[in-house]
């Protein structure tokens, strides 16, 4: 059994609103410190696979059939 | 073709909202629209009898609202599963020139399954292009005025003239229409290319209708204020505001204090366009 995380952001340039109003919110809260706020989604799994390899084919699948849109999205696969 | 002949699937699944409004407004044309679960097309958890072919249809509707929660991102969960299941079904259907409509959370996910704007394609094996996050950050819920910008291809509008203005409402979270953007170069080009080839049907315009207006006439930051594509074929149609919500003139939000234009609602010529031409092609 393997756990896996799929982080998917946003490509460079891409409008970034809740990151923003993050960041604004943060800085009107005192936080003066934060330079900048970028948004993420982490999906973590449990999946059984042969070995690590066969895993990370399948879960680069699962990006491309449903985790991220490629247009606006980054993607990293991290095993844990 | 006759108009009562004409069968409309109006597709959901677990969270679709707005199917109500979408089925009232064939059935009051005068076609045969049904209820299709997503799930009658899988062929899952059916009994004898229920199980549905896109075959059996003429249209095919996906309503606005939500889908599946919207999780992942607005109708991705709906577009992989019709993807999974369905993808062949889906690619005939348009290849035969049948119609296929989809306002809202129907338009994110025929964005998500590639039926649009499917460049070079009838269907792309991952979306080309995306309806992301609206630029307020906020979910915007009101009336918009959408200008008709299409010389004639889009079936979905042959009946409105080029130039028209059409009050409809949006209601989205995710709504900006963005195409990929590997090069500014190449970014300007798909967009030229969208309206070379006619595909775009509705720009965000301002009450003198100026496609140019910015927040708020421009809910969401869409490049071009654009509001709703067509494919090459003219026949599927996407856009991001309610025509089922303004069937009616009364359903306007402000037709008593300018008691303006008929009974007629502005959302009614895109349902009777579409009937229209599918009476004739059929």
């Amino acid at each position: 059994m393997f756990i896996v995380e799929v982080k998917v952001g946003l490509k460079k340039g891409v409008s970034d609103p809740e990151g923003a109003n993050t960041h604004k919110s943060l800085e009107l809260l005192g936080f003066k410190e934060v330079a900048s706020v970028k948004y993420l989604k982490v999906y973590r799994m449990e999946i059984s696979a042969p070995n690590e390899a066969v895993a990370r084919e399948r879960v680069e699948d699962m990006c491309r059939k449903l985790l991220i849109n490629p247009v606006v999205h980054t993607h990293e696969i991290v095993f844990l | 073709m006759k108009v009562d002949e004409i069968k409309v699937c109006i597709l959901r699944m677990e969270g679709t909202n707005c199917e109500q409004e979408t089925y009232d407004a064939f059935k009051r044309l005068g076609a045969s629209p049904e209820f299709v679960h997503l799930k009658q097309l899988e062929g899952r958890d059916t009994l004898d009898g229920e199980r549905r072919s896109l075959q059996d249809f003429h249209i095919l509707m996906f309503p606005g609202g939500f889908s599946a929660g919207d999780y992942i991102r607005a109708g991705a969960i709906f577009a992989a599963r019709l993807k999974a299941s369905v993808a062949g079904d889906l690619v005939r259907f348009i290849d035969e020139g049948k119609a296929i409509g989809g306002f809202c959370n129907g338009f994110q996910l025929m964005v998500e399954l590639g039926i649009l704007p499917a460049f070079d394609c009838t269907m792309a094996a991952q979306p080309q292009a995306v309806l992301h996050a609206n630029d307020s950050g906020r979910f915007e819920c009101r009336p918009t005025v959408l200008k008709h910008v299409n010389e004639g291809k889009c079936v979905w509008t042959s009946g409105s003239k080029k130039g028209e203005l059409r009050y409809i409402p949006c209601a989205h979270a995710e709504g900006k229409f963005m195409l990929p953007h590997e090069s500014q170069e190449k970014e300007d080009a798909l967009y030229h290319r969208l309206f070379d080839e006619d595909r775009v049907v509705f720009q965000f315009s301002d009450p003198s209708g100026d496609t140019s207006a910015q927040y708020p006439f421009n809910p969401n930051g869409s490049r071009f204020n654009i509001a709703g594509i067509t494919n090459d074929l003219g026949t599927v149609f996407g856009m991001m505001p309610h025509p089922e919500r303004v069937f009616f003139r009364n359903t306007h939000p402000d037709w008593y204090r300018r008691r303006i234009g008929s009974e007629e609602g502005d959302g009614r010529a895109i349902f009777r366009s579409v009937l229209d031409y599918v009476v004739r092609k059929f």
